[in-house]
Parts: structure tokens; sequence; C-alpha cells
């Protein structure tokens, strides 16, 4: 089958985004991408637990006093649902169902810029409040580049869905979009994977420890 | 129709090598931007071995020869080696396991691109207000208090230059994973694919680290952070152990590929097969594996404390069983065969006891408690250069010989390549191996110059006219390039004559889609297989059939010039007004072109089976 052919629900196949050998080389090439991107965050959480609470004078906020668990609870509601909802878009995709696989791509992006909103919400408000920020010490460093690094993403994740469902809004699924759509939401779950950790190793261990 | 023929205008083939997805072509770009970085990095050793030949030495002063020492280091392992490495990879790699290009050819331009840009944004330094001069390992403390922009060079000419080999390491992996011909099973790939295949697995889960260290270098100079800044609770150590977790693969990365080379040539010139194929395989695998093991043996007198080192002592060490197995495979490969001393053959058997030595004194290093006397002397700059250069270095130009005629259809002379050979090799020996003593005498590296009386006069005078010889040879070595050029005398298939693999089935240089019917492989040295059966070459695997092929591209290079001009905006941010605007700028060309990229289809072409029967026919008349 070819990329540019047109497809109906008959010809729709099991797996579409690994029907091609540009689809196959993506969809390997992307796994291996987001092992490297494992190591990139991996390097970021060790950074961050190496300079937890490490602070210029004793007047300066530590984690215990900053994070604060109902607004880390719903930022990680917003994006486990998120990820929920994109498993509906690749869903609605399988089956050749290019409406309802919008659909779910917008609540997505609608999640993803809640959690967006929260996390400017949060870091406006540690500078403001608490004084915490970027260049306060090397524990504010080390916060804003882990949770920053990964608020990035979110928004590299967002515009990229965002822009493919404009792109293919009127001309609907093919087998040479398919694969995009699929590492897109693929590159979100990993998005949420990754808050996951930050949920424990910053929010839950700094309220602990 | 036949394209080969037409003859192009300069400005054609420039704007055809900017916007080419060919791996072969990018090959070629490889080698022409490796080989001029490897020329810089060159003068900049000569300058260094010049000022260190007499005692008091003023030819440069401490300032600039910390520059000097810098550049080398950075240049020859990130714009040279790896450069001329990824090179062989791209020109050899997809022949040799019958791929007619890359899984992905844009992103293997884009790949090229970066590293470029990258590359020459690091040399401006020296035009630009001074050159860094914190050491290739630019630790953190040195770093920091370093002044002017010297530094903030290094850290964004290696960030772009570092996502483009990523981007290289990923798109080999997925080439090797995917593209393979019919029957070319992972246990029949040559060596030189399996040590492509995992070097890139280390760039993969290497160069991550370095990124993140970079970008915290980057934070503390640039926009105020404190990751190493002591007094706001920031730690230098972290900066040591991103480095190595990176830099200790790296030496991998660069030294895999190198022995996957010498694979290829022992068994083409023993006309053998490789001795122990599947044990040379594990032991690639296991050294990659190992690789990530051992990093804070660079760390030893920071003080870690004696459980991690001892720990990491043992790790070292054990790496030198993986090694072991290879240097007695290449023994036994040529033990009985019938071997032929062309100039490939030579750089291979200089390796092997070369590279041995520099193993032993890795040994001797790994001993963490003998460590703290080599540490920082010239006994560890002996020994790094004994495996990069008797390693890596002998490999490039190994390479270079024998697959000149593979990659530009005609063979560099041998008696040429001889002369440079016996220099290279003699010039190495008398430049390194006197710097072991001069370690163990209490040299320390890094040093720009030292006083009379100590005993290290002789020394250095005898490491320097060797350094003399090592430029000679590589005189000639270009000498050679430009006759051989010139004279352009067209070669066969197999110009060695005892080609074993793929990549000598097919014409030289490979016409632009490699092969015209995919080939059947039967086994491991697929083309030995069908010579000791009289045939004249390789079976098809597929009938004769239209090939799909990628169309060329502008926009890896505008997505790499974009960053090029964020990073001067970065840079000059907090000097200039227009700093901020450039950075802006700069970013936006960046994701402007990843978006046209985005949104614009590219299905590539198909070439049809009439013009392939055409050209074969012209090909067999001609």
């Amino acid at each position: 089958m070819h990329a540019e052919e047109k497809m109906t629900l008959e010809k729709w196949p099991a797996a579409p985004e690994k029907q091609t050998l540009e689809g196959k080389n993506k969809f390997v090439g992307f796994w291996l991408f987001l092992g490297g991107e494992t190591v990139l965050f991996a390097s970021l959480f060790a950074t961050y637990l190496a300079l937890k609470d490490k602070v210029p004078n004793p007047e300066h906020a530590l984690a215990k006093d900053l994070f604060e668990i109902p607004l880390a609870f719903l930022m990680t509601m917003l994006l486990l649902t998120s990820s929920l909802t994109s498993v509906y878009a690749m869903y609605h995709m399988k089956n050749f169902e290019f409406k309802k696989m919008q659909l779910w791509l917008g609540i997505t992006v609608l999640l993803g810029l809640g959690f967006l909103g929260c996390e400017i919400y949060e870091f406006n408000h540690y500078v403001h409040e608490y004084h915490h920020t970027f260049t306060s010490s090397a524990f504010g460093s080390a916060f804003y580049t882990l949770v920053g690094f990964h608020g990035g993403h979110v928004v590299f994740g967002l515009s990229w869905i965002i822009l493919l469902m404009a792109r293919n809004a009127k001309r609907g699924l093919s087998l040479y979009n398919a694969p995009k759509f699929y590492l897109a939401s693929l590159y979100w779950h990993f998005i949420d994977v990754v808050w996951v950790f930050i949920f424990s190793v910053v929010y839950l261990m700094g309220m602990v420890g | 129709m036949s394209t080969n023929a037409q003859k192009k205008g300069f400005g054609a083939t420039l704007w055809d090598f900017l916007t080419t997805v060919d791996h072969k072509k990018i090959a070629i770009l490889y080698m022409i931007a490796g080989g001029f970085f490897f020329l810089v990095g060159g003068l900049e050793a000569m300058f260094i071995r010049i000022q260190l030949a007499v005692p008091n030495n003023d030819f440069v002063g401490a300032g600039l020869y910390n520059e000097i020492l810098t550049m080398h280091g950075t240049t020859m392992i990130f714009l040279a080696a790896m450069p001329l490495l990824f090179g062989f990879m791209n020109a050899v790699m997809p022949l040799q396991i019958g791929a007619r290009d890359v899984a992905f050819p844009f992103v293997n331009a884009l790949g090229f691109w970066l590293f470029f840009f990258g590359g020459v944004f690091l040399n401006l330094s020296w035009f630009l207000g001074g050159a860094p001069d914190a050491g290739w390992t630019s630790y953190a403390s040195l770093s920091l208090a370093s002044e002017g922009h010297g530094v903030d060079f290094y850290l964004l000419g290696l960030q772009i230059s570092g996502a483009g080999t990523l981007m290289g390491g990923i798109n080999f992996l997925v080439t090797i994973i995917n593209m393979r011909a019919p029957g070319m099973t992972y246990m029949r790939m040559p060596l030189f694919t399996w040590t492509t295949f995992v070097a890139s697995a280390l760039i993969l889960f290497a160069f991550p680290a370095l990124t993140v260290g970079i970008f915290l270098l980057m934070f503390d100079r640039l926009f105020g952070s404190n990751f190493f800044v002591t007094a706001a609770g920031g730690n230098t150590v972290i900066w040591e152990h991103l480095f190595w977790i990176f830099g200790h693969p790296e030496v991998y990365i660069l030294v895999l590929p190198a022995f996957g080379i010498f694979s290829e040539i022992i068994p083409v010139f023993s006309r053998k097969r490789l001795f122990g194929y599947s044990s040379m395989v594990f032991a690639t695998v296991l050294i990659g594996f190992l690789g990530f093991m051992v990093w804070a043996h660079h760390m030893f007198t920071v003080g870690l404390g004696p459980i991690a080192n001892a720990i990491f002592a043992v790790a070292t060490m054990a790496i030198a069983v993986p090694t072991g197995i290879k240097i007695f495979n290449w023994l036994f490969t040529m033990w009985g065969g019938s071997i032929k001393f062309t100039t490939p053959m030579h750089y291979a058997v200089a390796f092997i006891p070369t590279f041995l030595l520099g193993g032993v004194t890795g040994v001797m290093l790994a001993a963490a408690a003998a460590d703290y006397q080599y540490h920082d002397t010239y006994f560890v700059v002996a020994h790094f250069h004994y495996v990069i250069v008797g390693g890596v270095v002998f490999a490039v130009l190994a390479g270079t010989q024998f697959y000149w005629p593979k990659m530009f259809g005609t063979m560099l002379n041998e008696a040429l390549g001889k002369i440079t050979f016996w220099l290279f090799f003699i010039g190495f020996h008398l430049t390194f191996f006197i710097q072991h003593f001069l370690g163990l005498w209490g040299m320390p590296r890094r040093v720009f110059t030292f006083i009379e009386g100590q005993g290290f006069e002789t020394a250095n005078l005898v490491s320097t006219i060797g350094a003399f010889f090592m430029a000679v040879a590589t005189v000639v070595l270009l000498i050679n390039i430009i006759i051989t050029s010139i004279k352009n005398e067209k070669v066969g298939n197999d110009p060695w004559g005892d080609g074993r693999t793929l990549e000598w089935a097919i014409p030289s240089p490979p016409p632009f889609y490699n092969f015209k019917q995919l080939p059947l492989v039967r086994g491991l040295d697929p083309l030995w297989i069908e010579k000791m059966e009289g045939k004249k070459g390789m079976t098809p695997a597929e009938p004769l059939g239209d090939i799909h092929m990628p169309n060329n591209s502008f926009t890896p290079f505008v997505i790499s010039f974009g960053l090029f001009v964020a990073a001067f905006g970065a840079m000059y941010r907090l000097d200039y007004n227009w700093g901020l605007p450039v950075l802006i700028l700069g970013m936006a060309i960046t994701f402007g072109s990843m978006f046209y990229r985005s949104v614009k289809d590219d299905h590539g072409f198909h070439i049809h089976k009439e013009e392939l029967t055409d050209d074969n026919d012209k090909g067999v008349k001609a």
C-alpha cells in the first residue's frame, strides 16, 4: 500500500502507523528517541536530587515550605486524564474515525492547556510569595530546570498536536499521516510518564523529606 | 538516461551538495568537513609541540596556550574524529546491509548541517575575542571563572553539533534495524555495521547527558543560575559526573567503529573469514555495555571514597577482557592467511601492538591507588593518544585508503600511501612513547612550559620531532589525494580484488539508488560466498521494479543556520541590545523551517524501471 493512496474503512489496516516503510522507521526511531529523552530527564532528576534544598542562606524557602499537594494533585489528574483521552484518539484512528479522533485530540489539548495554566500559576506563586527564583539558589535553578524542561515538552507536544489537527483537518486520515498522529500521542504519553516521576520525586518527596 | 554522464557546473554541484539527502554525498560532506577540522586540530597540536620543544619557550603565551590546548582536544574529538567516522558509516554501512539509503535521509542531512554549523561556530571564537580555555573537559569551576566568551562558544557550538550527532545515531540504529536486505540477519552483518550499531546506541544514551551538562553550564554562564556556584548551594562535581557519563562512552563511540574498519580490512587482505565472528560481535556489545559502567575512573582523585573507586576500578579492568578477545581474533584471522601487505593492511598490522600499548596503560591507570600518581601527568596524555591516535586515527587513515575507490571510483596511490603510513607510524611513536616516561618523571599535563634542569628537555624535543613526522605524513596524504583526483583512473566494483561484503558487489562509486535490485544474502561475507561458487555478483532478491527515492531539500541547512544565528544572540544578549532580537530571529528561522517541513507533504519520487534498464545497458557498453 502506498502512503498517498485514498483510504476507506474497508482498506484501513489494523496497524496503520506501521503500514509503510516510512511509518515503520518512524515508529522505531521515535521509540529510540524517547530512550535518549529518558537519559536527558534522568540527568535532570539526578541534578535536582543533588541540589534539593541547597540554598545560600537559612531564610531561603525549602521544598517543604513551597509545595502543596492539592495543586500538584490537580495537575497530575489533568495530565493523566489527557493521556487517557489521547488513547481514545488513537483508538478512533485505528478504526478510521477521523472526526472522533480529532475530537479526543482536542480534549487532550484542552487538558494539556489546563495543566500548563496551573504550572504558570505555580511558578508565579513561588516567585512572588517565596522569592524562590531561577537565580536565587542552586535549589531554584535545579527545580525550574527540571520542571521547566517538562513544561517545555508540554508546550512542544501541544503545538505538535494542534499543528497536526489543523494540517489534516480537511483531508482526513491516510497512511501518510497516521504515523504522525501516532508518534505525537506517543510523545504525549512520555511527557505524562515523566510527570509521574516529577510528582513523586519533586512534590511527594519534597513534602516528606 | 544517465544522470552520471552529465557534466554539471560548479554552482549546480554546490547546490546539489547543499540540498542532498543521499547518504553517499553526505558521507563526502562529512569527510571534507571532518578532514578540514582534522587539519585545524593538527595545526593546533603542532603549536603545542613547538611551544614545548625547548624549556622556557615563548612561542605562544600561557593564555593563548590554554586556548590552543582546549581547542585541540575539542576539535579533534567532536569535529574531526567523530565526523570522519560518521563519514565512513554513511558511505559504507547502508551498502553493507544492502539498503538503498538510510532510514531518515532528511534527518541525515540535518545531522550533518547541525554538526557543521556547530563546528564553524566553535572555531569562529578565534576571530571573535578568543577561544575557550578551560580544557576540552571544561570543568565547571574553571569554566565559570573563564572571562570573555570563549567558553560560551564551546557550550553553544557543542550543543548544536551534539544535536546533529544524536540524530545521526538514531538514524543509523533505525537503518540497521529496519533496512537490511533479504537474508541479512543480525548475525550475518559485517563487523563495521555491528560496530556502527553499537556506537550509535552509545551515542543515543550518552549524548543526552552531555546535552544536560552543557545546558546547566550555559544557564550558569549566560542566564544567572547557580548549578555550579558553591556560594549559592551549587556543586561542581555534578558537571564532572555528567561530562564523564557522556565522556567515557564517547571514547567507545570513537574506537568501536575503528575496530569495525580494521575488522573489515584484515579479513579482506588475509583472504580468510574473520576469526571468531560471533565472539567479535559479543565483545563489541559487551564493550558498549561496560562503557557506561566506568565513567568515575576519570574522577578517582575527586574523593568519591574507596568503595566507589574500587568498584569503578574493577569495572574498568573488566573491559580489558572483551578487548583482548578482539585482539586475539584479529591475530588469528591473519594466522595462516595469504596476506597482502597493502597500505590499509599496514595500518591494521601496526594498529594491533599500538592499541595494545594504550590498553595496557589503561589497565595501569584503572588501578585507583596508582592513579593518584599518574593523574594529570603526561602519562595520561600518552595513554589516550595511544588509544585515540593508535586506534581511531590509524583506522581513519586506513579506511580512507581502503574505501576511497568505493567512494570516488579511483584508487589512492599505494606507494604514497605507504610513505604516509611509515612517516605517521614512526612519528606517532616518537611523539607519544616518550611521553609515558615524561609523565612518570613528573611532568604535569596542560602546562604551557617547563624550566631547565628537571630532566624534561630531551624527551620533549624528541616528542616535538615526532610531531613533525606526522605533519609531513599528512601533507603526503594530501598530495596523494590531489594526484589521485587529477589522474582519476576509474576502477570496477571490487578494486582490491578480494572484497567480501556487499559494498564491493556494486559499481564504484555506486549509483544514487545503490542497488538496482536488492541482493539476496546467503550468509556471512555474502559476496565472497557468491565468488566461491563461481558467480560474478549477487543474486537479486526481487524482480526489477520502480525504486522510491527521497527528494532533495534545502530545509536541513536552514534549520541548522537558524540555530547558528540564535547562538550568537544568546551569547551577546547581555552585552548588546541586538542580542535578544537575534536570538529570537534565529529560533524563528529554525522553528519556521521545521513548521514548513511539517506542513508540506514530501512523498519523494520514483525511478521507473525502464530508466534503470537503460542505465544498465550504458554501463555495460562503457
